[in-house]
């Protein structure tokens, strides 16, 4: 029954045409390290020993089916779940299992939910300032002034997300697509090493989709990006290598034409 | 009144003491029993005590009747001759027999007669003396009690008479009792060797009047051996009688908790299953009770003859009037508020306030009387004082009987399933054909009518008052907090726990600083488990 | 734009003025229409409703700091009554140790209670409260630092919504049961009564019930500053923030506990000074104000008024407790109905309150950017 007792025997089997995708890099080159980590909920294994590397700078895409345990991985790595066995590193050398989610975000990892959530009752401009980097300490917001340096850089980035004209909307009234905006400006706010954003596009229109795509691509300029999607179109206008999930482990990994040819990959997708 | 008269009788008592002296031999022993008796009419209480202790001596089969009627006050003096008889009190007149004899006298006129009066010091001789009696002459069941009554007050003189009863008794009960009697006799007997046997002879027992006895013992015995003795008894007494005490802990410990169970039961599934946080969940309670009142009082006022079985209608009757509270609450005011359970909670409380006061409207605020039938009351008494009340052991197997019932039905049953899918995932079950609302609605009533049933349960071992439900909410809320919300395994968990906890601490604490002391370690309880004992996990719980 | 007054937290909300003005005017006005004008002019106002009016005053501070934890922090506390007990009580002791030797068993020190228990010595917590300075120190301190205790568990532990109400709730019931003991050495059933006087002054006189008066004026002004200096700070926004998506919150970096703490301290502490206020103007207080029900009932005050807004509880709390007075004087039986009927009312259809829904209480709230700082949407908590 224990994932270490049949773990070689299946891995062995069942690993082998994606290991050479699967190599393993040196914990030092890489932003996120997630090595045999495993998560079960009430006897259901959500997490299966699953090991996956993201080397420093740049984009990766996790695509998978319903449940392949997409939204929990981010849930291990931000802290809001504790893993039943594995590591987890990040920036090569932070050992991530006993923080909780406000270190860690602290640390620089930015996370953006699968369903948007933004401070429905603040104004765009309050959430953004929100998210500010620094000044976390409670006592210290109390008596809080905004300097204009940082209101220079709100105004930046709400230009960036395209949400200047509506700075003081109340963020409930926006239109979906530009809360998942909001949400990425907020991270960008918060000026993140390591960005985890979970199904972006969702509810977007095309335009939108590839807007955000390139919004995307742009950020991952300066810090490591990694994207939860299902929409195949948006993968695509990412450009950037493939991590396919399957029941709590890492399927498959490469580019996406790759992915996509690769036979186990096709056989899941397609339930054959 | 009375002054004159007896000192009259007690020249007559003289005359008659000679007189009797005089008789024949043959006749000698009924003389003097006659003679004793009739001294108990004497003036002073001196005199009837050696009197008292003259007519327990003789082994008179009529001395214990006669003992319990002094007791009693039903012993007179016969003005006219200074005989003394039984009496009983009958439309003005003494219906009245000789004493001595029993020898029927017909009705005397009240006036012709003079009560015999005892002090408080007679009463507990004469209790003595009567027990002691009735060790030879009464029944098993009365030479067991009276046995029990001399090892309370054991009387040196005894100690021949009860060898000579123990050689004789059949009873195991009565025998044991019996043997108990006469070592305790027997432990405060000259000879040292005596005492020491004695001592062998209380053996395991646990009594307590042995502890207090063997106590008294240590305080006067001077012979080392015997002391050593005395001391090791009292601890094997005290062993047994904290292992006793435990067990008794351990009943009263789950009959709380399944008072608890039942009061939570219904919140398991409101709370528990639906996640509605019903503060008029204590209403619900209070409404089965006052069912159980109704019903009682509708089978008192048509069918007298069967009160004895009210409760077998009220409690489905119960389950009926607080589900359709229930329903009519869901479908009026709860059914708006799924997903905001804090405006659920204040619109619940709300709606308790409300109940509260419209029982106080109807029924008035003072307490109800729920009686308990005949075959609930009473109960089993186990050695060293476990009393095992009826009605206790009732409500213990009526919440278990219940927690059975709803978890078959909760697995098993059509309606089980449907209200598991609504709560799992319920867009799917509205997809899939099942009517939510309906379901909400039943759920919902289901929790209430338990609750209802509880009330009816609860109206046999406490008062019924408009505030009724006010007394288990908080704790009902515990339960389920401490066991897991969503567990029904853990609601009985968590209430047998809380209430055998609150059991133990009592000796210790009291009962208020023990409840103090059980909410404390709770509210530290879920900090440590934010979700209780049974929690459930994964992401579907934390939204 | 940059310039910010300090006071612009104030200056800025027109509801923030309007409050701090009536308060201002009644502390002016009452105590001339009591102590100024002659008894029988119709103007005059009775002592009996200076002290009612003082006493709607100090439910007015409760209801502002149940509003602070709740409309603005998402934190429902359903005990917050034993925090204004706490305060109450600390209050009491001090009014007690003035009695001296008017006593009914004269002692010059030990109340009469504590000599009616034959202690001969009184318990080391009573001492320094015949000093009025300890008193007020006790008055914050009590309550904060419970609430600090219990704050500091639970919200580390993530005890939160209904779970954070429900063993609130447990914890005013076991304080109940233990002030009702007589052990504890606070007057059990009977608890603190008979006060004389106060700083000197005979708590029966006018003038005494009038300063009283004043003092829950000025205490309720300035717990509605130090209120609104919270809400319009940047901590302000972030508890709202908790309030609308706690996870959210986290996730960018906040240390939730800490704020929830942080507020919930202050809440308490102004819970405990309205205590202190209320029992020298009732000259009693006993174990029943930790009850449940009382804890339930300050926040319908708040819901009634409206959730979210500081002068929202205010105006709950005075609106609610008025009807109380009418009801339980006019129609005894019928002000449970009430009660109970406000809770469903309230919540089926005034989710916002008095405030958010009649549009002439609705005075707007403070940004610092000045826009919307927003009412609350009730449930909005995911």
């Amino acid at each position: 029954m224990s994932p270490a007792a049949h773990a070689p025997l299946a891995g062995a089997i069942a690993h082998q045409p994606t290991a050479a995708l699967h190599a393993q890099p040196a914990r030092k080159d890489t932003i996120l390290y997630l090595d045999g980590v495993s998560v079960s909920f009430d006897g259901f294994r959500v997490l299966n020993d699953l090991s996956l590397y993201v080397l420093a700078g740049g984009l990766r895409a996790i695509i998978g089916p319903n449940g392949a345990g997409k939204t929990t991985m981010m849930d291990v790595i931000t802290g809001k779940t504790k893993p039943d066995a594995g590591e987890i590193y990040f920036d090569g050398n932070i050992d991530l299992i006993a923080l909780d989610e406000t270190h860690i975000a602290n640390l620089g990892i930015g996370r953006k939910f699968q369903k948007p959530t933004v401070f429905e009752n603040h104004t765009v401009f309050e959430n953004l300032e929100l998210a500010l980097k620094g000044g976390r300490d409670a006592f210290a917001s109390l008596f809080f002034r905004l300097g204009g340096e940082q209101r220079a850089r709100i105004g930046e980035v709400l230009e960036t997300v395209a949400l200047a004209d509506r700075r003081f909307r109340i963020a409930g009234d926006l239109s979906h697509g530009q809360k998942q905006w909001l949400e990425i400006g907020m991270l960008l706010m918060q000026d993140p090493e390591l960005m985890l954003i979970d199904e972006p596009v969702a509810g977007m229109t095309d335009a939108e989709t590839e807007e955000t795509a390139s919004l995307l691509k742009e950020i991952a300029k300066t810090r490591s990006v990694v994207v939860v999607e299902h929409d195949m179109d948006f993968i695509r206008a990412l450009d950037c290598r493939v991590t396919v999930l399957h029941e709590g482990s890492v399927l498959a990994e490469g580019s996406l034409d790759a992915v996509q040819a690769n036979e186990r990959v096709v056989e899941v997708y397609l339930g054959r | 009144m009375f002054e004159p008269l007896v000192r009259r009788g007690r020249l007559f008592a003289a005359a008659g003491l000679i007189l009797f002296g005089l008789a024949a031999p043959l006749a000698a022993h009924a003389a003097n029993f006659a003679d004793a008796v009739n001294r108990l009419g004497s003036d002073g209480f001196a005199e009837k005590s050696t009197a008292i202790d003259e007519v327990s001596a003789s082994g008179h089969p009529r001395a214990v009747e006669i003992l319990v009627a002094m007791k009693e006050g039903r012993l007179y003096v016969r003005l006219a001759d200074n005989v003394v008889v039984i009496g009983e009190e009958a439309a003005g007149a003494i219906n009245a027999a000789l004493a001595a004899t029993g020898e029927d006298l017909g009705p005397l006129a009240a006036a012709a007669v003079s009560q015999i009066v005892v002090n408080n010091r007679l009463r507990a001789k004469l209790e003595s003396a009567a027990s002691r009696q009735s060790v030879i002459a009464g029944d098993a069941t009365g030479r067991r009690k009276a046995a029990e009554a001399l090892l309370k007050a054991p009387i040196p003189a005894a100690a021949s008479m009860l060898r000579d009863a123990l050689a004789k008794e059949t009873d195991v009960a009565a025998k044991t009792a019996l043997g108990l009697a006469l070592a305790a006799v027997e432990l405060s007997d000259p000879e040292p060797a005596r005492r020491l046997a004695a001592l062998a002879q209380f053996g395991k027992t646990s009594n307590p009047q042995v502890k207090n006895l063997i106590q008294a013992r240590m305080a006067l015995e001077t012979d080392e051996t015997v002391r050593a003795a005395l001391a090791g008894a009292l601890q094997g007494i005290e062993k047994r009688l904290a292992l006793y005490n435990i067990a008794l802990n351990l009943f009263q410990g789950i009959s709380l908790g399944s008072v608890l169970l039942l009061a939570a039961l219904g919140l398991a599934i409101t709370f528990g299953v639906m996640g509605v946080i019903n503060m008029a969940h204590g209403e619900m309670i209070m409404l089965g009770a006052y069912t159980a009142y109704g019903v009682q009082e509708i089978f008192r006022a048509f069918a007298p003859a069967a009160v004895d079985w009210y409760l077998p209608v009220a409690v489905p009757a119960a389950f009926l009037v607080a589900g359709a509270a229930g329903i009519l609450i869901e479908r009026t005011v709860i059914r708006w508020l799924y997903g905001r359970p804090l405006e659920t909670l204040l619109a619940t409380w709300g709606l308790s306030l409300i109940l509260q006061q419209l029982v106080r409207t109807i029924f008035g605020a003072p307490n109800k009387e729920v009686a308990n039938p005949a075959w609930m009351t009473g109960g089993i008494e186990l050695a060293g004082g476990i009393f095992l009340a009826h009605n206790r052991i009732i409500i213990i197997v009526f919440c278990l009987a219940m927690l059975g019932v709803l978890a078959v039905a909760i697995r098993y049953s059509r309606f089980g399933l449907e209200m598991r899918a609504v709560t799992q995932n319920r867009a799917m079950a509205d997809s899939m054909g099942i009517a939510t609302g309906r379901i909400d609605a039943l759920t919902f009533g289901l929790g209430s009518g338990l609750a209802g049933m509880a009330g009816v349960a609860l109206s046999q071992i406490g008062n019924v008052s408009p505030n009724l439900g006010q007394i288990y909410i908080i704790d009902s809320f515990m339960v389920v907090v401490f066991g897991g919300v969503g567990s029904l395994w853990g609601t009985l968990v968590g209430a047998m726990s809380l209430g055998l906890v609150n059991k133990f601490l009592e000796p210790y604490a009291g009962a208020v600083l023990g409840k103090i002391l059980v909410l404390v370690a709770i509210i530290l309880f879920i900090q440590y488990r934010p979700r209780g004992l049974f929690a459930l996990k994964g992401r579907a719980v934390e939204n | 734009m940059n310039r910010i007054s300090p006071l612009a937290f104030l200056t800025e909300s027109r509801a923030a003025l309007v409050t701090l003005g009536l308060l201002v005017a009644a502390a002016a006005i009452v105590p001339v229409l009591n102590l100024m004008v002659p008894v029988g002019s119709p103007f005059h106002v009775p002592t009996w409703m200076v002290t009612l009016l003082g006493k709607y005053l100090t439910y007015a501070l409760l209801a502002l700091s149940v509003d602070l934890i709740w409309g603005f922090c998402g934190i429902l506390s359903l005990g917050h009554g034993a925090f204004f007990a706490l305060g109450g009580y600390a209050m009491g002791m001090y009014l007690m140790r003035q009695i001296g030797e008017r006593g009914v068993y004269k002692h010059p020190v030990l109340p009469d209670f504590i000599v009616f228990l034959n202690w001969k010595d009184l318990p080391w917590y009573w001492h320094g409260f015949d000093i009025f300075p300890v008193a007020l120190l006790m008055v914050i301190l009590v309550p904060g630092a419970l609430a600090f205790a219990f704050g500091w568990f639970a919200f580390h532990s993530r005890v939160t919504g209904v779970y954070l109400s429900i063993i609130t709730q447990a914890l005013t019931f076991a304080l109940m049961l233990a002030f009702f003991r007589n052990d504890m050495g606070f007057g059990g059933n009977n608890g603190l009564t008979d006060f004389k006087d106060m700083l000197g002054f005979n708590l029966q006189a006018d003038g005494t019930r009038v300063a009283l008066f004043v003092a829950s004026a000025v205490a309720l002004a300035a717990g509605y500053v130090v209120c609104r200096f919270i809400v319009a700070s940047r901590l302000g926004r972030v508890l709202i923030a908790i309030r609308d998506a706690e996870s959210r919150t986290r996730f960018l970096g906040y240390r939730v506990e800490h704020y929830m703490l942080f507020v919930f301290v202050v809440s308490a502490v102004l819970a405990g000074v309205a205590g202190a206020l209320y029992v020298p103007q009732v000259g009693i207080i006993n174990p029943s104000e930790f009850s449940p029900a009382n804890s339930i009932e300050i926040v319908i005050w708040v819901a009634v008024g409206g959730r979210g807004s500081l002068h929202g509880a205010i105006l709950g709390a005075i609106l609610v407790n008025y009807a109380k007075t009418y009801f339980t004087g006019a129609l005894p039986e019928a002000w449970l109905y009430v009660l109970g009927g406000l809770f469903i009312v309230v919540t089926l259809f005034l989710p916002k309150g008095i405030v958010g829904s009649i549009p002439a209480f609705a005075a707007r709230d403070f940004s610092l950017f000045g826009h919307r700082f927003g009412s609350a949407k009730t449930g909005a908590r995911p």
